[in-house]
């Protein structure tokens, strides 16, 4: 599955380890919550950046000591159209303030990405490779936005009253 | 009427073209039909029993006569020269070619029309009172509120993918119009004792095969902060709305499940930590937005003109001028409901010949301006009272001056069998019987005020539950069986209706209907007891007894 980061198709560095997998001395690693929670300390402590695995359905406060010190924070679409994953990471980039990779893993498709960009978003396990080579492309298809999120693009709203400012109109 | 500018065009382009593309790849096999089948049900487009199905937006209900008559083109170019309008302030189309759509959406977005979100698990086209803005004695127009939240709402990066269907509606009069108690959100604008403009916010309201009538979730929420409260509704909904289960994905499930005291505390939590955010709607978006709302150089006319003093003599005219002509808040003014329910015809239906020549008529007669009210009929806002006999002679050469507005023939009817995959039994082909018995205008008259509401399935599109007499279509043993009820309402005292007994075969219902009918005639206590107010007095026991004594 390709993975797309900072626009780009890359190597994803992190290897996933199961509930049960053995872990490796060194090297990045992405654990299910389950798992974290249970090991945080001494998975924090080996070398090699740590990332966790979040299911749609667990409460993200519950990860919320740790977001200082994880690499990543994988959330899970199963399917395209279950969206809850999207609250998820406008919690983590909004709420919380999380700063490092927020990564969509599970059904990731093209016609999705601007929503999961606008969300938070930004590394990508895109399920088909023609639509990761589309990235760029897809990810432009938009130039307008009616909602704030933590994006910071600027809205409709407050685009048409900066156009009301310096056309002298109003006020 | 709303003018969209070059920002709202833009993102209307940007939506069409990039629809053009999913049909591309969906054409080519690049898509997969499960992929697909979400992206085309956010741009309205339906697989339905004989053809693809096209479900255009007409937010709030307002349309501009050159939005009229592009829906005329596409009904003519792409169609077969129909369209149907809905219980959602939406027209459909029924026999559009998949290949063809980019095309016609792109037709519709040179005047600020679209289907986004008509369709899908997404927030649904705001609807609200087709007599916003010239309703006598409302808060203000909601309108200024509704397109405020269909912007919000539209491709929300948040709640594009939600457990199901979500649905906002908005009222300001006292008399609800838009059946706000039926819908997951509604909201009811009001002041406040310091005068300030804010909502009645209503929760969990829902017809389909589980009914619920919406419950209060805040008696009042300011203005400013309408947008982050919808939020954090949705935020609460998005996370615990059911997803196991398709039947119990919508929020009233949620609000049942958990309770409104329960519900309303994880939405109040949510709201805490957002309602100061960039949510928050200062005044100046609100009068940026209501500056483009334009409304009419009203002349200023006398209450009676001559016109409508010499038409009074014509008994046709008066007979629909009583039942189709409404006060309007300017005097010397009205508000004209058209009738799409002419005897014998499927409800809601309209011509492309009869979109173009309604356009012309609002042109020269409404400021340019049709409203489209849930109902399935359509109004013209702004008719001069002098002007209603011209107006009425131009409508019954179209077909368009049927008197049966809120009468026993003003049926509300889904498509059901005859063109719904998802119907287990016609709608229509009752709806035209039962218009056809009722022809006669003296009966419909002394009969008075009676909806009858019509679905073809469980679903409901039809409202059954709240019609005054609600029939349901079901499949029992290979054949249609026809569940009756009495006593639904979806105005502002909404009520769902009770089941009157067994099941009625489809060559009955229409007998069935006198019978409840002949029932109420001789039961009233005076000829202003409406039909509702019998049932409420008596309950369903009488009506019973008439209807199943001799089956």
């Amino acid at each position: 599955m390709p993975l797309v980061n900072g626009g780009k198709i890359v190597d994803d560095s992190f290897v996933k380890l199961a509930v049960d997998t053995p872990l490796p001395e060194s090297g990045d690693i992405l654990v299910p919550a389950e798992r974290f929670l249970g090991e945080a300390e001494g998975l924090l402590k080996r070398a090699g950046k740590v990332g966790v695995i979040w299911p749609n359905n667990r409460d993200i406060a519950e990860l919320v000591p740790y977001l200082g010190k994880v690499a990543a924070v994988a959330l899970v679409f199963p399917t395209f159209r279950d969206g809850r994953a999207y609250s998820q990471a406008r919690l983590l980039r909004e709420r919380y303030n999380y700063r490092g990779e927020l990564r969509a893993t599970g059904q990731v498709l093209r016609d999705q990405f601007v929503f999961m960009l606008r969300a938070g978003f930004d590394a990508f396990e895109v399920k088909k490779q023609a639509d990761a080579e589309a990235f760029m492309q897809t990810a432009k298809r938009y130039s307008v936005f009616y909602q704030p999120t933590g994006d910071g693009r600027i809205t409709a709203l407050h685009r048409r009253m900066q156009l009301r400012h310096s056309e002298g109109v109003g006020t | 009427m709303y003018a969209y500018d070059e920002i709202d065009r833009t993102l209307v382009n940007e939506r069409v073209s990039e629809f053009r593309d999913q049909v591309k790849r969906r054409l080519s096999g690049e898509l997969t039909e499960d992929e697909f089948k979400i992206l085309r049900l956010q741009n309205g487009v339906y697989l339905q029993l004989h053809a693809y199905m096209f479900r255009v937006a007409i937010p709030y209900g307002t349309l501009a006569t050159n939005q009229l008559r592009a829906l005329a083109h596409v009904a003519r170019k792409y169609d077969r020269g129909y369209g149907h309008f809905t219980t959602r302030q939406n027209i459909q189309f029924n026999w559009i070619k998949l290949a063809e759509l980019p095309d016609a959406l792109a037709d519709l977005a040179k005047v600020g029309i679209h289907a986004m979100q008509t369709s899908g698990n997404n927030m649904r086209n705001v609807t609200s009172d087709q007599w916003a803005g010239v309703a006598p004695g409302e808060i203000e127009d909601p309108r200024i509120w509704s397109e405020l939240i269909r912007q919000h709402t539209t491709l929300h990066p948040e709640f594009s993918f939600l457990p199901r269907k979500f649905k906002i509606a908005i009222t300001a009069s006292d008399h609800d119009r838009a059946a706000i108690k039926i819908h997951d959100i509604g909201l009811r604008l009001i002041k406040n004792e310091k005068s300030e403009t804010g909502f009645e916010v209503l929760v969990g309201g829902g017809l389909g095969r589980t009914p619920f009538i919406a419950k209060t979730i805040k008696h009042f929420v300011h203005g400013r902060d309408i947008l982050s409260y919808i939020e954090a509704i949705l935020r609460v909904y998005n996370q615990y709305g059911r997803r196991d289960n398709i039947y119990k994905a919508r929020i009233k499930i949620l609000v049942h499940e958990l309770g409104i005291e329960k519900f309303s505390r994880e939405v109040e939590d949510e709201w805490q930590h957002i309602r100061n955010s960039s949510l928050q709607i200062d005044d100046e978006v609100i009068e940026d937005i209501r500056s483009r709302f334009t409304y009419p150089a009203y002349e200023k006319l006398p209450h009676m003109p001559d016109e409508l003093r010499q038409a009074a003599a014509d008994p046709d005219f008066e007979a629909w001028r009583k039942n189709s002509v409404a006060p309007h808040k300017v005097q010397g003014y009205s508000i004209v409901t058209i009738s799409l329910k002419p005897t014998g015809g499927p409800p809601g239906d309209a011509t492309a010949e009869q979109m173009d020549a309604l356009a012309d008529l609002a042109d020269r007669y409404s400021f340019g301006e049709i409203r489209v009210g849930h109902e399935q009929n359509l109004a013209l806002p702004h008719v001069a009272k002098r002007d209603l006999p011209a107006l009425w002679k131009a409508l019954d050469k179209l077909g368009l001056a049927t008197p049966n507005v809120n009468l026993i023939t003003d049926i509300i009817a889904c498509p059901g069998l005859d063109y719904c995959s998802l119907a287990n039994a016609r709608s229509i082909p009752i709806a035209q019987e039962l218009t056809r018995r009722f022809a006669n205008h003296e009966l419909a008259n002394l009969i008075g005020r009676l909806h009858i509401n019509i679905s073809g399935c469980i679903n409901a599109c039809g409202h059954h539950h709240v019609g005054h007499i609600g029939i349901l279509g079901v499949e029992k043993n290979g054949e249609e069986v026809y569940q009756i009820t009495i006593g639904g309402r979806a105005d502002e005292n909404a009520a769902l209706g009770t089941l009157i007994g067994p099941g009625v075969k489809f060559d009955e219902v229409a007998d069935v209907v006198e019978d409840i009918v002949e029932a109420y005639l001789a039961l009233r206590e005076r000829p202003e007891e409406l039909f509702m107010d019998t049932v409420k007095r008596l309950g369903v026991e009488p009506f019973k007894e008439r209807v199943y004594a001799t089956r």
